[in-house]
């Protein structure tokens, strides 16, 4: 098969969470005929459990459809779905630049959001022609005229020939298709040059092994033929090529401006890394992909089992959701208090949600994560360089000269009522402002903020102090020099390592008191009293106590009496199974979970 | 003839206790009666009012066949006390009590010295039948005064007043010589004051062993469900722990002994002989509905229960179920009652828990003693003897 490029589209789909661009694309793969009504199921491209339920895409997918225009041609419309988050920011890149245009989804009444703008300017960034559609039209809150003038003013692209649709009644469907086909760039490339592909995406299937999603550029692919990962310097034979219809179906060959698939007896999704150029290994192209990148954890935290004889389950799930996912990273890791687990590398918070999440739920494991932490940057004395992914590793810090730390540009959409808290937020986290604007009555902030104060619980915060009317979107702007010390919490002078965090000088002692009196309500008493300590290296910055118990002596035990009182030591015992000890103190497991989880500051 | 069952270093000797047979191994007798006048709104026991049901009678015949088919197979056995409890056993006809200790004696032989118990309200009606009760064998009287406070008494739901206990005392003493009082503590609005000078009009009145027990919230009882709609609140924690400690110093200095975590005697012949043997680990036969036991058979230390339903019970060919005790379980739960006496535990009574190795850094904190032969909470380990048996079985 092989098409004329004059006849191809690609273009992806970028918008906000939940302003449609799932039902979008859903309408779009039934109004061509790819699925019948009855095989649609609801949202085909996010066939994950977790990205349905979320409403969010976490792989990149592509469908081909094919679309009988006004003009009377049939076009091969190839559709991206991309994933809509920042922590994937490269992967939606390299989606992105296997496309030539975006569609821009805006809910009709809620206007451009935080996600909105990042995304967008990602597809501007990668040279997309952009046709705004917007949603939602049938809604009685609609107001196409003010969201069209909002799109102008905030994101500055013409909006006055905006598509309006409802992917959900149907409504206007064939003018976005329309609009692709007369709106959009045809791909541009050459049969006759040497193979030229984009690796978009890679994923594991459980029949095919690893499925390799390719944007070919220039030359042609067949089944058969022997081609080269240029980055990895892998060669590997092409066993099947197809296309998504949107159901797998095998082709002939894939030319220039096609979107496709091929598997080639890949061992691992880590194998075929996002962004690498295939080319033919006999006749290979001069100049690979640009734009290539190892992708890098920004967020780290430990993950261990609650119950340690799950330990090897744990390994296992890893090791299972790396075979699909090789932005994530993990290592073993052994803490005192919470036994053997793993220090987990993840490409920023949502990411770790998703990983913890499918952990629990696909495997059913009952966990603990310790608090995310970043990645630091520690210049040693003797010139050396450490990341540091772990407060509990940090060096002792008369060797250390200084230290740096991720820094995010956040920006925050949110209705003006609950600006005067989100910058109160900003402020006390430390943050910069950029920038602030008004576009009607909702206001845009722009901060430069410390990513250690965001990974904590700024999210939560920030929903709470906006009532959930907040959006919030960043990328990651580099390191700068910050005061930043490790503080430790000792309990009964003794350091719980899965509680030591690096914070900025200036928040170590609010942060070390919420932590004290959080352990303080947490923690049984026991038989003597307990000293709860946050320090800097020797000094004390917070203390509190849990006193010792006074008295615990069930009043009466006669004979029949003996059978309840050893049912409810049984069920002490079982308690004490959920506890870990350190030194002489028996600290429960939900302390450390309730502790790191710090909500009131 | 003094044996050597009686005198064996797992009984401390402690107490007035009978002289021993020849070659029988010691039995304890509970039995237990659930009828009650009126219900107790804080109690969650099995009980039943008492409507002069005719088939109170079945019941007894049952508690009669209970204590013959239990007494099969046990081997030469002296009967060491026996004790009824409930319920009110004060509302038995006192004939059927003598019946019961009777059949008692044909089963199992005892000596004259031996501590018949019965508790007993001291409503004017059952202070009557006091005499009676004596004529039948009971030999000491458990008191359920709980308060000598009219205005207590009513919040407890009791149906005496405090005039009626004092009567009940007065007339107990007279008749069985050896008396003892329950009394509750930390009720809603108490003082610490008002509850001390109740303890001293008891001391005053000769009474030598009292067992002061904190008023406990049972989530099924009419206090439970009071204090979930929030009708009214017990004592805060801490102000319910003076009312212990106080307990203690009031009692200290009457010349009472907290031989036990909640039982006081002056002088070791005032002490509960039948209740220091339970906790000493003896074997004793609980009979009627709902008791629980402990008996030996064949080397192997059994838990037994009766079924608590009346009906059932007193239809069931057998209404006994028993759950044979692991040699640690048995040892744990030896651990876990005898910790409640002053003296503590005999450690040959433990040779499987691993108990002295866990029990040293207590007894390093000053929460427990090891003598020769003996593990025993100190004073100020017994106030928080649930987490030393946490941190010892744990």
């Amino acid at each position: 098969m092989s098409t004329d490029l004059s006849k191809i589209r690609n273009f992806s789909i970028v918008a906000h969470i939940d302003h449609g661009k799932s039902t979008l694309s859903d309408r779009l793969i039934q109004y061509t005929g790819g699925l019948t009504a009855r095989e649609m199921k609801e949202q085909v491209l996010d066939n994950m459990e977790i990205e349905r339920e979320r409403g969010i895409t976490i792989k990149a997918q592509t469908v081909r459809l094919n679309y009988k225009a006004h003009d009377g041609e049939t076009y091969v419309l190839n559709l991206m779905d991309t994933p809509g988050h920042v922590d994937f920011a490269y992967e939606v890149s390299r989606s992105l630049a296997a496309c030539e245009g975006s569609i821009l989804v805006v809910d009709a009444s809620q206007g451009v959001e935080a996600q909105t703008l990042a995304n967008v300017y990602q597809a501007i960034d990668n040279n997309h022609e952009i046709v705004p559609v917007l949603n939602k039209i049938d809604l009685p809150a609609a107001e196409p005229e003010r969201i069209r003038a909002q799109i102008e003013d905030v994101i500055g692209i013409d909006a006055s020939d905006a598509v309006l649709c409802s992917a959900k009644s149907g409504l206007g469907i064939e003018d976005v298709l329309e609009a692709v086909v007369t709106r959009l760039p045809a791909p541009k490339g050459d049969e006759n040059e040497p193979l030229k592909a984009l690796l978009v995406d890679a994923w594991y299937d459980p029949y095919l092994g690893v499925v390799v999603l390719v944007r070919v550029f220039n030359g042609r692919m067949k089944p058969g033929q022997m081609v080269k990962l240029m980055n990895a310097g892998a060669t590997y034979k092409i066993d099947k090529l197809g296309v998504f219809m949107p159901k797998a179906t095998d082709v002939e060959s894939l030319g220039p401006g096609e979107i496709g698939f091929f598997t080639g007896q890949i061992k691992e999704v880590s194998d075929a890394a996002v962004g690498d150029t295939i080319t033919d290994e006999r006749k290979p192209t001069a100049a690979a992909m640009t734009g290539f990148k190892e992708v890098q954890p920004v967020v780290f935290c430990g993950i261990f089992p609650v119950d340690a004889a799950d330990f090897e389950d744990l390994r296992s799930a890893m090791g299972k959701l790396r075979l699909n996912d090789a932005s994530f990273s993990y290592e073993m890791e052994t803490s005192a208090a919470l036994g053997f687990g793993f220090r987990c590398g993840f490409l920023g918070l949502l990411h770790l949600e998703i990983i913890q999440e499918r952990l629990s739920r696909e495997f059913n494991l009952d966990l603990i994560a310790t608090a995310p932490s970043v990645v630091y940057k520690i210049y040693m004395n003797d010139g050396e360089v450490i990341d540091l992914h772990n407060p509990a590793d940090m060096p002792d810090p008369v060797k250390t000269d200084h230290i740096e730390e991720p820094w995010i540009k956040a920006t925050i959409f949110c209705p003006d009522d609950y600006l005067g808290a989100i910058i109160k937020l900003c402020q006390d986290r430390r943050g910069e402002q950029v920038d602030l604007s008004y576009v009607g009555t909702r206001a845009m902030v722009v901060y430069n903020l410390p990513l250690n104060e965001v990974v904590f619980d700024f999210y939560d915060r920030l929903k709470s102090v906006s009532k959930g009317y907040a959006s919030f979107d960043y990328n990651i702007e580099g390191y700068r020099e910050g005061d930043l010390v490790k503080m430790s919490i000792l309990v009964n002078s003794e350091p719980v390592d899965a509680l030591s965090m690096l914070v900025h000088r200036d928040r170590a002692e609010m942060r070390g008191r919420g932590m004290c009196e959080k352990m303080r309500e947490l923690i049984p008493q026991h038989l003597f009293v307990i000293p709860i300590q946050a320090a800097i290296g020797g000094r004390i910055i917070a203390r509190e106590t849990v006193r010792a118990l006074r008295k615990d002596v069930t009043a009466k035990c006669y004979g029949g009496d003996a059978t309840r009182k050893k049912k409810l030591l049984e069920k002490q015992k079982e308690g004490k199974k959920k506890m870990r000890q350190f030194g002489k103190v028996e600290i429960p497991q939900e302390a450390f979970i309730a502790a790191l989880k710090m909500d009131n500051d | 003839m003094i044996g050597d069952n009686f005198s064996s270093p797992a009984i401390a000797g402690e107490v007035a206790r009978p002289v021993a047979l020849e070659g029988a191994k010691p039995l304890s007798l509970y039995i237990h009666w659930p009828y009650c006048s009126r219900i107790c709104p804080y109690c969650d026991f099995n009980v039943t009012r008492d409507r002069g049901q005719a088939s109170q009678r079945a019941l007894f015949d049952a508690i009669m066949a209970d204590m013959r088919r239990q007494a099969e197979g046990l081997g030469n056995r002296q009967l060491a006390s026996v004790f009824f409890g409930g319920g009110t056993p004060s509302l038995l006809p006192p004939d059927w009590v003598a019946e019961l200790i009777a059949q008692a004696g044909d089963l199992f032989p005892y000596t004259d010295d031996i501590e018949i118990t019965l508790e007993a309200n001291p409503t004017d009606a059952e202070i009557s039948r006091y005499e009676g009760f004596r004529a039948a064998g009971i030999n000491r009287l458990s008191l359920g005064v709980q308060s000598l406070d009219d205005a207590a008494l009513k919040f407890l739901g009791r149906n005496h007043s405090a005039a009626e206990a004092i009567r009940g005392i007065e007339t107990a003493q007279t008749v069985f010589g050896r008396v003892s009082l329950d009394l509750i503590y930390a009720l809603p609005n108490q003082t610490l004051d008002a509850w001390e000078t109740e303890l001293r009009a008891a001391a005053a009145l000769g009474i030598e062993h009292i067992s002061p027990y904190q008023l406990t919230i049972e989530q099924t009882t009419p206090f439970g469900r009071a204090v979930k709609r929030k009708l009214w609140s017990p004592p805060e924690e801490e102000l319910a722990e003076s009312f212990y400690f106080r307990t203690l110093d009031v009692l200290g200095s009457l010349g009472f002994e907290a031989y036990e975590v909640s039982n006081h005697a002056r002088g070791k012949a005032a002490r509960s002989a039948h209740n220091v043997l339970i906790w000493e680990g003896v074997d004793y036969m609980g009979i009627g509905p709902g008791a629980h036991g402990r008996l030996t058979r064949n080397g192997a230390r059994t838990a037994t229960v009766a079924e608590k339903d009346l009906k059932t019970y007193t239809a069931a060919a057998d209404p006994i179920e028993a759950i044979p005790l692991t040699p640690s379980e048995a040892e744990e739960e030896a651990l876990m009652l005898g910790l409640r006496l002053t003296e503590g535990v005999a450690l040959n009574r433990l040779p499987n828990l691993p108990i002295i190795e866990k029990a040293t850094p207590l007894i390093e904190q000053g929460f427990m003693e090891l003598t020769a032969d003996r593990l025993r909470a100190t004073e100020k380990g017994r106030v928080v003897l649930d987490r030393l048996l946490f941190e010892l079985l744990g």
